[in-house]
């Protein structure tokens, strides 16, 4: 149960809006982290915190990109293949990664690892291309680069997170 | 090459003094002291100080933001300010730098707004895809807070305001104000039927009056309570006050975010700042806001085009908008149509679904331009998307309707040529009437 599981995450939420239904978009993420995608289980128990319908809260996950509502792979690559990012050299990429992967567009691999995907405009378009691993960006890639990302990712030697974390604050640049 | 006007960094004050994220840094180098010298004065005279820098919104529309700020009734007890982080607009990644590497400025700012407006509370709603940004940004509003800068009592003022972010998850429509606050609400990011305005009773968050304002916008406050009106206004023209960032991507050695005072030109953006266009290549073309701006049409590296000022007046008169100032550059290998076909994807996908010719016109666009790009194009599918998209426009309740028919109708008007070999080159015999009708 997410009620209890995250009680002191939960409250932190409710704490910074006037109404329950605000805490919708934050509990769903919560929802999301722990049954690794949108479930009617999950769907449900978020509806009886924010008191909203359970079909409101299921429109809500429905209409935002990144609540998934089918099960991804560990890791969820989305490659942004919008204007800025085609200007250089995006839609290659996208499409070399999933032919080394072996996966059509929203594809997951057979061992359950990797989910890839195009995404829209994601603002790092300076840093071309680009992608979003489970909601941390990795930028300025190539297949070599990203070859070495695959098997970090593979072999579990990264201190990439599964799940969509807390990252550590900006570093202190060295004087 | 010297000539150029250089960067100036109001906003990305980070090039200048290194860890300046940090808010001992921060405050070191005069952080705070904007919000000091605000809480000692009056709000309606902070507003007076905005409306006379003459600062207009640097999210794209330029809206003068002290007028915004003036619309609010000071009578209701309950009024907020909502921060809009969304960035969405493809093309554009401003907001995100500021928040990485100047965060207190925009916590300042917006606490002066806060102020200026006798806030609640102050919302910043980031995109979802800020996910590590939000969570480094929470820990420098605590950082504020334990500082007495935010929260309760702000700098023994009397004054309680705490800052808040809240996160979206994937949807451009909610960088729209009034679908941003549907969105805060905990409902479907879709636009709102105005009147009632945000600043007005009953239009706002919660029905509250509500002031919406873009990051970078809000950063540019603290310097100008720190420094006057009068001096922000030496910078820039005399319509366009100020610094502006210019996010150039695409075409050009060196893509990145420029901070530069109103005034410098686009050859000075795209071949000074930008390093101009790689492989010896010709620039064809330039969007400047985004996908939502009309498109530039621009015949190689001598065109006298690129003496163009950038301010928001100097480009309404070559036909377009400065808006975010998204700056979006294409060599003379692009394809224009490919460019209409891209940007039509983006809005197919983005449009919310409320008003049917968004929602029906974004899916026969990218319906059509699929066919076109794949060289079956029909005899007719030029005017047909351009029919298309003038239905669309100035009949829908946000402006992303008309953004969507801007790409269509402002490409092939700038760029026939393009769109006509697509139909030259159809790999299919032109349809005949009956065929047309399957």
């Amino acid at each position: 149960m997410l009620a209890e599981k995250y009680a002191p995450r939960i409250e932190k939420i409710f704490a910074k809006y006037p109404t329950k239904r605000s805490a919708v978009m934050p509990l769903l993420y919560i929802a999301q982290e722990e049954y690794g995608y949108i479930t009617a289980e999950g769907v449900n128990e978020v509806a009886v915190l924010c008191d909203m319908d359970s079909t409101q809260v299921r429109s809500i996950a429905g209409f935002y990109t990144m609540y998934s509502e089918q099960p991804k792979g560990k890791y969820w690559l989305q490659v942004c293949t919008d204007l800025a990012c085609a200007l250089r050299g995006a839609d290659q990429f996208h499409e070399q990664l999933k032919e080394h992967l072996g996966v059509d567009e929203g594809g997951t691999t057979a061992d359950g690892m990797f989910t890839v995907e195009h995404v829209m405009c994601l603002a790092a378009c300076d840093k071309a291309p680009m992608l979003q691993c489970n909601f941390h960006f990795h930028e300025l890639l190539d297949m070599d680069k990203m070859k070495v990302l695959l098997e970090q990712w593979r072999s579990g030697d990264s201190a990439e997170s599964a799940k969509p974390e807390k990252k550590t604050r900006k570093k202190t640049a060295s004087a | 090459m010297g000539d150029a006007m250089a960067s100036m960094n109001i906003i990305f004050r980070e090039k200048d003094v290194p860890n300046i994220h940090e808010i001992g840094t921060y405050r070191k180098h005069g952080g705070y002291d904007a919000l000091r010298k605000a809480v000692g004065m009056k709000p309606s005279e902070v507003i007076d100080v905005v409306k006379a820098s003459n600062l207009r919104g640097r999210g794209g529309a330029g809206f003068p933001t002290g007028v915004k700020w003036s619309f609010i009734p000071q009578s209701e007890p309950r009024k907020y300010v909502v921060v809009n982080a969304d960035e969405s607009e493809t093309g554009t990644f401003k907001d995100r730098q500021i928040m990485e590497n100047n965060p207190h400025q925009l916590i300042e700012g917006a606490m002066i707004a806060a102020w200026a407006i006798q806030a609640t509370a102050v919302y910043i709603y980031l995109r979802g895809e800020f996910w590590d940004l939000a969570h480094m940004l929470d820990e420098h509003i605590e950082d504020a807070r334990k500082a007495g800068f935010v929260g309760d009592n702000v700098l023994g003022s009397g004054f309680n305001c705490m800052v808040y972010t809240h996160l979206g998850a994937g949807a451009y429509i909610c960088g729209e104000e009034s679908a941003l606050l549907e969105s805060l609400e905990g409902k479907l990011g879709q636009p709102r039927v105005r009147p009632p305005f945000p600043a007005q009773k009953g239009g706002g968050l919660y029905a509250e009056p509500t002031v919406v304002n873009n990051v970078e916008t809000i950063a540019n406050v603290p310097w100008i309570i720190t420094n006057g009106a009068d001096e922000y206004k030496k910078i820039g023209t005399e319509q366009s006050s100020g610094t502006k960032i210019f996010c150039v991507s695409g075409h050009v050695e060196k893509p990145g975010n420029y901070e530069l005072p109103l005034g410098a030109t686009l050859r000075e953006l795209i071949y000074e700042h930008a390093g101009g266009i790689p492989n010896g290549k010709q620039i064809k073309a330039m969007l400047p806001s985004g996908g939502s701006g009309p498109i530039v049409r621009i015949n190689g590296n001598d065109d006298p085009i690129l003496d163009t000022k950038l301010t928001y007046e100097d480009f309404v008169k070559i036909g377009t908008i400065l808006g975010s100032a998204s700056v979006i550059v294409m060599d003379e290998t692009t394809d224009i149509t490919w460019v209409a076909a891209k940007i039509t994807r983006f809005f197919k996908h983005e449009s919310c679904g409320k008003c049917t010719p968004c929602r029906e016109g974004t899916y026969w666009l990218d319906k059509t331009l699929d066919r076109i790009m794949a060289g079956n194009a029909r005899e007719n599918d030029i005017d047909l998307i351009a029919n298309v998209a003038r239905n669309m426009q100035g009949v829908t309740l946000c402006a992303l309707g008309d953004f969507a028919a801007n790409p269509i109708i402002h490409t092939i008007q700038n760029f026939p040529e393009d769109f006509k070999a697509h139909i030259g080159n159809t790999a299919n015999a032109p349809v005949t009437a009956a065929a047309a009708g399957d």
